[in-house]
Formats: C-alpha cells, structure tokens, sequence
C-alpha cells in the first residue's frame, strides 16, 4: 500500500484497512453473482425465447407461465422460496447438492439467474417478433434451413433490437443482487451493513456503498453504449 | 383450504399494510414526478441541475440500500437534531423513524424519479399547437397546465405509469428487511418458525401475483378509457 494512502486511512476510525478489505470481498461476492447470474440467465433465455415464439401452445405455454409467474412476483420472495426451500425438500442433505447448496451463494445465483432468465426471455421474445418479415422471407427464398435462418438472420437481428432492453435488466439486476445480504451472504450491501453495526454510523457506511454501487452502474451504461455503437455501426449517418 | 397454522390473520393484516405501503409511495411518487418533469423541462438551470441530478443519483443505487440509508440514517439524523433542539432551545423533541415511514419516503423517492423521466416524454408529446392556442384564449400558465396540458399528456404517460407502477409493487417486498411486519416479513418468521417454507412464501407469492394481475388488468382498461376518441393506425 502506498505511503500516502496508508497515513490517509490511519486519520480516521472507520474507512481502515480491515474495513477496506471488507468492502473489497463484497465487490468481489456482488461482481460473481451478479456477472454469473447474467451469463446463466442469457444462456437459459435464448432457447426459452425462441420456445416462446412457437405456435404450439404445449411449447410456448409452459415458457409463458414460468415468465408470468418469476415476472409477477417479487425477487425478495423468490430468493426465500429458494433459500429456505431447497433445505426442507426431503433426503436432499444426503445427496453432493446439499454441499452446494449449504452456502448461501448457490441458493442466491439460482434465484437470481431463474429471475433474470425470465426478463431476459420477454426482452428476446420481444425482438424476435419484431424482426422484418422481408428479411425471413428473403432467407427462407435463399433456402435457408429453420435452423440457419434463426442462427445467422433472425438471433442477431433481435440482438440489435434487444441490446437496449437487456442493458436495462443489467442495470436491474446489478441492484436488486442488493438483496442477497438479508441470506447471510456479504456482497457490497452485505459488508455495508456489517460496518453499519461495527461503528453504528450510518451515513460513512451507505453513502460509501452506494458509490460503489454507482459507479459499476455508470460502467454497465458506459459499456452497453460502446456495445450498441458496434452492433448498430451500420445505422451511423456517414459523415463528411 | 390450506391450513395457516394461525398465522392467517397475520397474514392478512401484512397484506393490507403492502398495499397501503404502494400506494402511499405511489401518491409520492407521482407527485415527486410532477416536480420532477416540470423542473427538467423548465428554463431555470439551476432546477433542472437538481432535477438530473436526482434522477441520475436514483439510478445508480440499489433500492435496499437507498432504504437503509434512510432508515438507519434518518434515525440518527433525527437523534442529532432533537439533542441539538433540547441543548440549544430546551425544546424536547423526539421521533421515532419507523420503517413504514422510511419505505414510503425511499420507494417514492425512487419511483418519483422514473415518474420524472415518464412525464417528461409525456409533456413532450403534447403538441405545441394546443398550448399556443390556450395562450392565444388568453388561459394563465396554471389554467393551460390543467385544462390543457395535464389531460393530454396523462394518455401518453399512462403506458409508463403502470410499468412503474408494477415495478414499485414488488419493490414494495424490501421494505420486510427493515422490519416493517409487511406480509413478507409475516410470512418468514412464520417459515422459520414452523420450518415450511413453501407452505408460507407460496401464497404470499400468490397474493403479489394476483395483484400484478389485477393492476395489467386495470391499466389496460384505463388505457383504454383515455384513448377513447383517438384514431390509431392499424
């Protein structure tokens, strides 16, 4: 630690080192959840949009309940269902999941991911039905297979259209990951509330976090806006 | 029926406190938003100054944390002001923060900001043609504002305000994790306490859901309502 830093942090009581360190495993605990959960959710989302989309009923109905019912209901309560649930389910503390799911991180990412997973299926199914009808007929005339015309014309035509949409649930699920400290665990949030309690002193510990907060959030948006500017490159007004 | 194990009543009463809860913050809300809009589309620079920095502080922290700070913040500000008020003036004043309070202050805090930005595009939407033609009847700023303006504008922000609307619902859960004996917070000590999890979250999950449905099922219907009258391409 650099010298001036470490004088810095010895002229107050409350931001030391120990303090700092506690802070820094929060950021590291809320970037995995909340990175992990978006990576699962989007892997899960693209099949189920797709399945969303289908005319069948017996495929598109079962997706649309399990979006209605995760979108209707508060992520708190999901996150408790699943917390305190997946303990009580019958023979499961014998069985290797329970060494998984004893922590309170698994319970955490998988409501997570089953709650962004949800969105993230609406977001995709939206995009999806607002794809060109020029464009899939041009596809199915060139003889494209289903297949083809999903993976090279319509997945990264509903990307274009989807990108705003998703950075928002990013956002979204950046702050609603807040809630995984009332489980025990210590992300941002949980580490404030942990200094809260030590020192009793509620502004330094929650504006503090709150920064933080705000400033991986100003990142996303700096990062999405990059990412729209790439995959929407070909809209760009040609100058000069 | 499912047997409750006597927490029904409980229960019930949590539930009616959620949905005070949501509307009390909803009412803040909205009015928050007014402001909000009006300062951003104002000429003063020094209003919308404030007004953006509001909406962009709101955005980019986590709701619970913002309800901690104000709950657990406001508390500690209220001790130091009644020390000072009893050191200084002898005036004995004394209030105790309770988390209804601090829910409604920092869900409507958050909401207002959305509202803000809903509103905003709802003004805009308004044509120019009408406030001029106001003017030119010689109607005052006010009168043109809600004679004028303000039923216009609601069929555009209608839209927005239900999303919000739904989005604040939910929210409305956080507000068990300071302690307000919502029915989520009667619905965990119950879990815990009889160690059946799903025999409590579920039907908690079920009365959230039932009011998500039933206000897309309003909204809709008001949708409707305000667009009576408009001819919308096909």
């Amino acid at each position: 630690m650099p010298e001036f830093l470490a004088e810095l942090l010895n002229q107050n009581d409350i931001f030391t080192a120990p303090t700092i360190m506690e802070y820094w495993g929060g950021l590291v605990t809320t970037v995995q959840l909340v990175f992990l959960s978006l990576i699962l959710g989007l892997l899960v989302a693209v099949p189920l949009a797709i399945m969303r989309t289908s005319k069948n009923p017996l495929i598109n109905g079962p997706v649309w309940f399990y979006t209605y019912i995760f979108r209707g209901t508060p992520l708190l309560i999901q996150l408790y269902i699943i917390y305190y649930g997946l303990a009580q389910i019958e023979g499961i503390q014998q069985t290797f999941w329970w060494d998984i799911f004893r922590e309170a991180f698994y319970p955490a990412l998988l409501a997570f991911t089953l709650n962004t997973a949800a969105y993230t299926t609406e977001i995709i199914r939206g995009a999806i039905v607002a794809t060109p009808s020029g464009e899939i007929e041009a596809a199915k005339a060139y003889g494209m297979s289903w297949a083809l015309r999903m993976r090279r014309i319509i997945l990264p035509s509903a990307a274009r259209r989807g990108v705003q949409a998703y950075s928002n649930e990013v956002i979204f699920m950046l702050h609603a990951s807040a809630i995984a400290s009332v489980v025990t665990l210590v992300d941002l949030t949980g580490a404030a509330r942990n200094i809260y309690s030590r020192f009793y002193a509620p502004f330094d510990a929650f504006i503090f976090v709150a920064l933080l907060y705000m400033v991986l959030t100003f990142m996303l948006v700096f990062a999405f806006r990059k990412l729209e500017n790439y995959l929407l490159q070909h809209q760009r007004p040609v100058s000069g | 029926m499912i047997d409750l194990k006597g927490y029904g009543p409980a229960l019930l009463e949590g539930a009616v406190v959620t949905i005070e809860l949501a509307f009390f913050s909803l009412a803040l809300a909205l009015v928050l938003g007014l402001i909000g809009a009006s300062a951003k589309l104002s000429k003063s620079r020094v209003a919308i100054g404030i007004a953006t920095t509001y909406t962009t502080l709101i955005r980019g922290v986590p709701d619970l944390v913002m309800m901690l700070l104000f709950y657990y913040g406001g508390q500690v500000a209220v001790n130091n002001l009644s020390d000072y008020l009893y050191d200084a003036y002898d005036i004995d004043f004394f209030f105790q923060f309770d988390p209804f309070i601090s829910g409604v202050i920092t869900i409507g805090l958050i909401f207002g900001a959305y509202m803000a930005e809903t509103f905003r595009g709802a003004f805009l939407a308004v044509e120019s043609g009408q406030i001029e033609a106001a003017r030119a009847y010689g109607f005052s700023r006010w009168r043109t504002f809600h004679r004028i303006i303000l039923p216009q504008m609601l069929r555009h922000a209608l839209p927005g305000i239900g999303n919000n609307w739904q989005v604040l619902l939910k929210t409305t859960a956080l507000v068990s994790i300071i302690g307000l004996t919502d029915m989520v917070r009667v619905a965990e000590e119950a879990a815990k306490a009889e160690r059946m999890p799903f025999h409590f979250f579920i039907p908690v999950a079920f009365v959230y859901l039932s009011l998500t449905a039933g206000s897309e099922l309003f909204i809709k219907w008001l949708n409707k309502r305000a667009n009576i009258g408009v001819v919308q391409g096909s």
